[in-house]
């Protein structure tokens, strides 16, 4: 059965890598959903989160794979109830629909943010869920969205072992 | 003192023992070459017609020397040249280390003159590969190269180095790599893991072990023979695996697969407890995975950790080296045997005999068969020639009828069946073991996509001899365009130049024969030549190989006719 899963990938900083993950993806025909990058807690260390949408057995094979790859020091998966995540949302509007509209008690009601105010365009943030985040754009867009971006999932998985851990085990 | 980037890679080589490179210059690599003038009595460079056949060599002398087999191309075309080769020894887990040359780095990106990403392009066919644009980053890179591409599961590796990281100063030193954080190639067995398969052997009635390249890989030839013989549980072999047991052993049941024996196939289906070590099921392996085995319970040891579990589920996965694990269950399990269980695949060899080989080795046809040809060889050389092959209908015959008792003698190219291999693999073959016979068998097809290498064996004088079989057919596709595709024999008849006459031109002595009465003098001039020899034998045009597991069929409803 096709579920979400988040999986988490640990890297040595290293060119080429990213390209070395997703390349398992392609070659079996699977659509990454989204990809997210960044430092992790230790230095040098980069860490992905990747969100799929397959089934156990494939996912269980791709980690396999993405281990595999000689500078992935550590890939995981999660189902979604098992890590928590989020995403972040920027909406570019028309600064004048805050004159002429109810642009501003929508901003309210969402706990969104404004960045930006502009004479032309404001930009309001909102991290939270991706239904969350499409709610904000839906109402908003009575008004017109000019630019929508979503960040792409970032997930922190619930177990509590930690990378350091795991580093200390591969240095063992 | 410093040396060149260029020079740091000679001495990298050096440092790695390196005895033997196959290469081809170009402008990217010219320093390297120059570099590579100096060494050229401590280092012999064997100078290939094409980076494919550099590659292939490369292989060929990996898999039957146990080392790293080394290759030279340029930038560009010569890189991209690598490719298919480096496919294959990724499928085949061969350890290769490919060094190319690059444009200039600040050249990168620009589409400079030969410029291609290599990097980009040899991701998904190579085990790690590194861009290198400094000079003193060039040791580092080769340690670890030489490093991955030995350890654990071996594989190739591909190290870009930019022209100008050729021509930088640096002070060399050398330092092995024997680390890396995140790379673990060598697995502590888990000892529960052995225990539990322990039980099962021991619980066993129909025990049955497969073996695979994992063997040759882990040099655990004695292992497995001291638990199989322990055990008294029969043996059979992958395609790769030939030859890792005794062909001629009491305990060995024959060879798996599509083309492979009767009994190992459809006796798959009939074990309680299969133990496969250092394979992975390949579908040439296994047919139809649905009705693979469904009634044993299977123990998988394997020192790549994603293929356990991948293709076959496993009772008891075991992500081990096959020596070590070999070692450690032999001295769990008792002394067995099992001769009812033996019985029944001697009785399954016997239908096989009478209703194919027999006939196949000692044709009542007019025309030579391959069979025939391979038979008499593997009589002639006592089953202890390296046989290097190429792909197809020769290939499965050459498994089928060659009876390996040699050490790695078995060369052929397994996962990605490349057409080519066969040629370029044998010359990497016979440099690595100078002082055996070294035997390539050929299709007329797969031999003329790389029968540029003749000029190899001619300019460095390898003393390989070349056994064509000759059907004027691309044969395995026309055999499955006859069973498949209702004999629309589309594009496989071949019509062939004269290939002795080429040979001559190389002064490779050469002879061709189309009569049976011709086949044994014929072979003994062939194996008793001074140098190279090439020698093709006119067979039968629309034989086909059987048995044969067909696309879609359980092993164990495999054909025989």
């Amino acid at each position: 059965m096709e579920t979400v899963y988040n999986i988490s990938v640990f890297t040595e900083n290293s060119i080429g890598i990213l390209n070395r993950i997703t390349i398992i993806f392609t070659r079996r025909h699977l659509n990454i959903e989204s990809i997210t990058a960044s430092e992790s807690e230790v230095k040098g260390v980069y860490r992905y989160t990747i969100v799929v949408k397959t089934d156990l057995d494939q996912v269980k094979k791709v980690v396999a794979q993405i281990e595999k790859q000689v500078e992935v020091l550590k890939a995981f998966f999660h189902s979604d109830d098992q890590v928590v995540h989020q995403e972040i949302a920027l909406y570019k509007i028309a600064t004048e629909s805050f004159v002429n509209g109810s642009t501003e008690k929508i901003v309210r009601e969402h706990h969104a943010r404004i960045l930006t105010v502009d004479k032309e365009f404001t930009i309001i943030e909102k991290t939270g869920q991706p239904e969350e985040l499409q709610e904000l754009f839906n109402e908003l867009d009575t008004y017109g969205v000019l630019e929508f971006v979503r960040s792409g999932r970032v997930a922190i998985s619930k177990p509590m072992k930690t990378l350091e851990t795991y580093l200390k085990e591969l240095e063992a | 003192m410093k040396i060149r980037g260029a020079e740091a890679v000679m001495q990298s080589l050096v440092q790695e023992k390196v005895e033997t490179i196959f290469g081809y210059p170009g402008g990217a690599i010219m320093p390297i070459y120059d570099a590579l003038y100096d060494f050229r009595d401590t280092v012999n460079h064997v100078l290939v017609r094409h980076e494919q056949g550099a590659i292939h060599a490369a292989q060929g002398y990996a898999r039957t020397s146990g080392k790293v087999g080394v290759c030279f191309a340029t930038s560009g075309p010569g890189a991209t040249n690598l490719i298919t080769g480096l496919a294959d020894a990724m499928i085949d887990s061969t350890p290769v280390v490919c060094i190319t040359g690059q444009v200039a780095s600040h050249l990168l990106g620009t589409d400079a003159f030969q410029e291609t990403d290599v990097i980009g392009i040899s991701m998904p066919v190579t085990k790690w590969n590194i861009q290198v644009t400094r000079a003193e980053d060039i040791s580092g890179a080769i340690a670890r190269a030489f490093y991955i591409a030995r350890s654990g599961r071996p594989g190739p590796v591909l190290v870009d180095i930019t022209k100008d990281a050729q021509f930088g100063m640096v002070d060399f030193s050398y330092e092995p790599c024997t680390k890396i954080r995140s790379y673990q190639p060598t697995p502590v067995v888990d000892e529960q893991s052995l225990h539990e398969a322990a039980v099962l052997i021991n619980q066993a009635n129909k025990p049955y072990i497969l073996v695979g390249q994992g063997i040759f890989l882990s040099n655990a030839e004695k292992e497995i023979l001291d638990f199989a013989e322990k055990t008294g549980i029969p043996v059979a072999s992958t395609l790769l695996g030939l030859g890792s047991f005794p062909s001629d052993h009491p305990l060995y049941v024959g060879y798996l697969g599509m083309h492979g024996n009767y009994a190992p196939n459809v006796l798959t289906n009939e074990c309680d407890v299969l133990i496969a070590v250092g394979m992975r099921f390949d579908d040439r392996v296994t047919g139809d995975v649905s009705r693979y085995a469904k009634q044993a319970k299977v123990i998988h040891i394997d020192i790549d950790k994603a293929e356990l579990n991948k293709i076959i589920k496993a009772e008891v996965a075991i992500h081990a080296d096959a020596k070590v694990a070999l070692l450690k269950l032999s001295a769990l399990v008792h002394q067995n045997d099992h001769p009812q269980w033996l019985q029944q695949f001697r009785d399954l060899e016997a239908v096989e005999k009478s209703e194919v080989v027999d006939e196949a080795i000692h044709p009542s046809s007019d025309q030579l068969k391959m069979a025939e040809v391979v038979n008499l060889l593997s009589e002639k050389t006592d089953g202890k020639a390296i046989v290097v092959t190429d792909v197809g209908q020769h290939q499965m015959i050459s498994s089928r009828y060659y009876k390996y008792r040699g050490n790695r003698n078995n060369v052929t190219s397994g996962g990605l069946g490349t057409m080519g291999f066969g040629l370029p693999a044998a010359i990497g073959a016979k440099l690595g073991n100078p002082e055996q016979t070294v035997v390539a068998i050929i299709g007329d097809g797969g031999f003329q996509m790389t029968i540029q290498e003749l000029g190899t064996i001619l300019q460095s004088k390898v003393d390989v001899k070349i056994l064509i079989l000759n059907n004027n057919f691309l044969g395995m596709v026309r055999q499955w365009q006859q069973l498949f595709f209702d004999r629309r024999y589309s594009f496989t008849e071949i019509v062939n130049p004269n290939f002795t006459a080429i040979a001559k031109g190389y002064s490779i002595d050469a002879l061709k024969i189309e009569e049976r009465n011709q086949l044994d003098d014929a072979l003994s001039t062939m194996l008793n030549s001074k140098g190279a020899f090439l020698l093709e034998v006119v067979v039968e045009q629309e034989e086909n190989v059987f048995p044969m597991v067909e696309t879609g069929a359980s092993v164990s409803e495999i054909r025989l006719n």
